[in-house]
């Protein structure tokens, strides 16, 4: 399916499945939860026929542990899971940034926190951003809003985690795995990535190699640390992405990440009708994040009302970025359906008529 | 002159031990890089390391080396040899590491014959952090975390890891050996090549548990510390081959 200019339907978590297997993924290992284990399910049944390597781990965390193993040795591995079992990740995501280890991550995310349930929901934005593992370390995260999305952003991730040797997470949702959408399965954009300075492949003709995030020297210790954070700063002059629709003359915008995406543009489009000029801002790139550009935006006097499916972890980044040059309202719900465009058509007349920052919860 | 003993290729030059007098690990070590010196393997080899005294492994042997989160060394052992069938791939862990936290991963390694070496180095306490009770801390044992002796009410018992994966299907090979002696420490490298061999021949997963010494955690000499093999972990312990599928008959 790769490079075809044939519109199938799919769903996402295939989408993503087949993408990997375009990128060039090597290796998948992982543990089945809902709403993501169709991702192992197509791969047990592909990567064999290819090849390629295929393991049912017995945990998550032995999972993303072979993924770190395979990736030091250069080729391209993933492994996918879901919110509370990302979790269990957390610690081996700390390891592969330390280690500079070029892994993809999916998370297709649930409801949380525990158990939570398999609705989707949008509530592992910090932990993934923020990151739950130990230390001071950076992630690169994708937010895709359209199976066609999932596909694309697959590719990329697969690329920028080599290229940047950095963690990539694709952070998409149950609604986006479990939903079947058009798309195409483009050719993989992206150029091979050169690993052979750093992957291990036996010490032949050359000096024997360790990867490790050991730090016994204080000295060497800091300076790793502040070398991450420099190749972050790269990523973030580099790779930064988001779209924006209608922010020109708009007074308020919304913003939204991932599949609420699809709401907020369809509600712009209603509350134009009606004369409100109201505009869409979509971080892509959610780590890095694009702070400059809504900084720039809300310079200009514009507005930002945050439309997320969580308590509000998203805004804090947006009001951060806004730096009180305007106002940043939220309106959310941490769990269930879909905020509608109905229920944020009207928030965004309960904002405007507000003169302080509000924070509108549905339930 | 001739010759007689020399450091192995496979190890660092000048490396220096930084592991306490008495310490077995620096005896364990040497036996692997003198196998992968005899069996050539040093230029085809990716050992996962783990966490624990075995830490410092990529100090000493020269070889590429990718490091595993605590317990996790048979996961990135497989991530590894999924990914590069071709290389020889091993680990080298404590007994916390291996039998511990990292039980599940080394059991399922183990179970899916994954074709990987394993080492285990028991020394029926955690080491680097002075001396706690874990999994291989014999009955009556005194550590930091068990003052008045390992008993059952507050501990349970401890594994015997050697004869545990010995039972999973897809071991080709499991023994214990010691290094208190000349004689173990021989038998022990033939363990150790055992281990190798099943993997180069693609039977399924190779693994030594080894008996060590730990004096500083035991608070004896080195001296001392090798009668308590002998003497109280033998027994506990037994050396011996658990599984070999080359010798049996009918598998």
């Amino acid at each position: 399916m790769a490079g075809s200019n044939e519109k199938v339907l799919i769903k996402g978590n295939y989408a993503i499945a087949q993408a990997a297997i375009n990128a060039g993924c090597q290796c998948y290992f992982g543990y089945p939860i809902t709403p993501q284990t169709e991702i192992g399910e197509y791969l047990s049944a592909q990567m064999p026929k290819l090849g390629r390597g295929y393991v049912c781990a017995e945990s998550e965390i032995a999972a993303i542990n072979m993924v770190l193993g395979a990736a030091a040795t250069g080729v391209r591995a993933m492994t996918s899971s879901s919110s509370l079992a990302v979790a269990l990740m957390q610690e081996a995501l700390s390891y592969a940034a330390s280690d500079e280890l070029p892994i993809v991550l999916v998370n297709v995310m649930r409801v949380g926190p525990g158990l939570g349930y398999i609705y989707p929901a949008q509530g592992d934005y910090n932990q993934s951003v923020y990151g739950g593992g130990n230390g001071d370390y950076k992630i690169i995260v994708l937010a895709p809003a359209t199976v066609q999305e999932c596909i694309d952003f697959t590719y990329r991730a697969f690329y920028l985690a080599q290229k940047y040797r950095n963690p990539v997470i694709l952070l998409a949702d149950g609604l986006l795995g479990q939903m079947m959408e058009p798309a195409y399965f483009r050719e993989n954009p992206y150029p091979e990535v050169d690993v052979s300075s750093w992957a291990l492949t036996g010490a032949k003709n050359r000096d024997s190699r360790a990867i490790y995030s050991l730090g016994p020297d204080e000295k060497k210790q800091i300076q790793h640390i502040y070398n991450l954070f420099k190749k972050f700063e790269i990523i973030a002059e580099n790779e930064t992405s988001y779209e924006e629709f209608e922010t020109e003359d708009a007074d308020i915008i919304l913003t939204a990440f991932g599949s609420m995406t699809r709401n907020i543009k369809a509600a712009m489009k209603v509350l134009r009708s009606k004369g409100i000029k109201a505009g869409c801002f979509r971080p892509i790139t959610l780590s890095p994040f694009p702070n400059k550009r809504i900084n720039e935006l809300a310079g200009q006097g514009k507005d930002f009302l945050v439309v997320e499916m969580n308590m509000g972890q998203m805004f804090k980044d947006v009001k951060y970025s806004v730096g009180g040059q305007s106002r940043t309202g939220l309106v959310n719900r941490p769990v269930g359906e879909w905020l509608s465009v109905e229920e944020i058509v009207e928030a965004v007349e309960n904002f405007m008529e507000k003169s302080y920052a509000a924070s509108i919860q549905y339930s | 002159m001739q010759q007689v003993f020399s450091i192995p290729k496979s190890m660092k030059k000048d490396f220096k031990y930084t592991f306490c007098p008495g310490c077995d690990h620096g005896v364990a070590i040497r036996l692997v890089a003198e196998l992968l010196d005899e069996m050539n393997l040093r230029e085809n080899t990716i050992c996962s390391t783990s966490i624990g005294c075995s830490v410092f492994l990529y100090d000493f042997l020269d070889v590429d080396c990718v490091e595993a989160p605590h317990g996790r060394a048979c996961a990135s052992a497989t991530g590894v040899k999924r990914a590069r069938p071709d290389k020889f791939v091993f680990t080298y862990q404590g007994d916390g590491d291996f039998a511990s936290i990292g039980l599940a991963e080394s059991m399922h390694t183990a179970l899916r014959g994954e074709c990987v070496s394993a080492i285990c180095i028991n020394n029926t306490t955690y080491g680097m952090t002075g001396g706690q009770l874990g999994p291989t801390t014999i009955m009556g044992q005194v550590t930091t975390t068990s003052p008045y002796g390992r008993n059952r009410e507050y501990y349970g018992y401890p594994i015997r890891v050697a004869e545990q994966i010995a039972l999973c299907d897809g071991t080709a090979y499991s023994a214990r050996v010691a290094l208190d002696t000349i004689p173990h420490i021989n038998q022990a490298k033939q363990a150790l090549k055992k281990a190798f061999e099943v993997q180069l021949q693609g039977l399924g997963f190779g693994f030594v548990e080894i008996l060590s010494s730990c004096p500083t955690n035991w608070h004896m000499t080195p001296q001392e510390a090798h009668i308590r093999v002998k003497e109280e972990m033998i027994p506990v312990f037994p050396l011996g081959v658990y599984k070999d599928i080359t010798t049996e008959k009918g598998e």
